[in-house]
């Protein structure tokens, strides 16, 4: 899709309106721009490459389908990702549906969010490692978390989603993202400490 | 002062400054107090700081090429036309 991409700057709002108005190739720069994304948070969301790209797929079918139906009342990046994240959730739920935690499981109490690995950090632990080492890091890190604390972090915190516009994405309460996402949060600082604490500090000296 | 367990449940909000002046500053005043809440919300803080930066790789080449296949197909569906020569050329 290289050959369509146009060397303009970037004008979301325009290239929607010339798509909606039959542009194949406004819908085409749309694809190029937001592709690298939408396949990013199918892998995590699915943890499966093959899932993935059904993902891929049938998000931008469904969106080019749906066309008329965006309002512009909402980014259209945001619209993008509630197609792609029911996508990827309804591909999570097939593969899983008998062996581990619906993503509908109710809540914890607060009792367990707590932080046990207190250490500050290496000043800029990113330069410690390559960008693929680092990528792993990370990707490892949100592979472990529960797919319904998962989910709310990559939506909030990787794309960049509004506490709102991820509880309506997920179909969830405002509370029951932030509860979700403090979890999340803290998980992956524990493991992200594991990893980028100040070589040589005590691990106690701050208790 | 807040306590430790209050912090932490302040700390989403904290962090994504959206928390009202008033515990803001109750919350600040506990962290520059606690060393262990000072740590915890600089190393949550840089865990967000380090996810936001990571940039999406590119999609592998064969995915792609399928992908523009069935958007192409799909666009000549609507469009009542046979799927014809790559879009943009």
């Amino acid at each position: 899709m290289s050959s369509s991409i146009s060397t303009l700057p970037f004008d979301e709002t325009a290239l929607v309106t010339q798509a909606k108005a039959g542009d194949a190739v406004a819908f085409s720069d749309l694809v190029s721009h937001y592709e690298r994304r939408v396949f990013r948070m199918a892998k995590q969301i699915t943890q499966n490459e093959e899932d993935a790209e059904d993902v891929l797929q049938e998000t931008f079918l469904k969106a080019y389908s749906h066309l008329d139906d965006f309002q512009g009342n909402s980014k259209f990046y945001t619209w993008l990702v509630r197609i792609a994240v029911n996508e990827a959730l309804m591909k999570l739920r097939k593969r899983r549906s008998d062996k581990t935690v619906p993503l509908d499981e109710p809540i914890e109490t607060g009792e367990d969010t707590v932080a046990r690995e207190i250490a500050v950090w290496e000043d800029d632990p990113e330069q410690l490692y390559s960008r693929d080492e680092l990528s792993e890091i990370l990707n490892e890190a949100v592979q472990s978390l529960k797919p319904a604390y998962r989910t709310v972090f990559i939506l909030r915190d990787i794309e960049e989603l509004s506490i709102e516009e991820t509880a309506q994405a997920l179909n969830l309460s405002i509370s029951a993202v932030k509860s979700r996402l403090l979890r999340a949060r803290l998980q992956l600082r524990e493991k992200l400490t594991r990893q980028f604490r100040r070589k040589g500090d005590d691990a106690f000296a701050y208790l | 002062m807040l306590t430790c367990k209050q912090f932490l449940q302040e700390l989403n909000d904290f962090l994504d400054e959206s928390t009202d002046p008033g515990l803001r500053s109750e919350i600040e005043r506990h962290v520059n107090e606690c060393p262990n809440c000072w740590v915890v919300c600089d190393t949550t803080r840089r865990t967000l700081k380090v996810f936001k930066g990571m940039e999406a790789q590119a999609v592998p080449a064969d995915v792609q090429q399928r992908l523009v296949s069935a958007v192409q197909k799909k666009i000549a569906a609507r469009q009542g036309k046979r799927p014809a020569a790559p879009i943009g050329q």
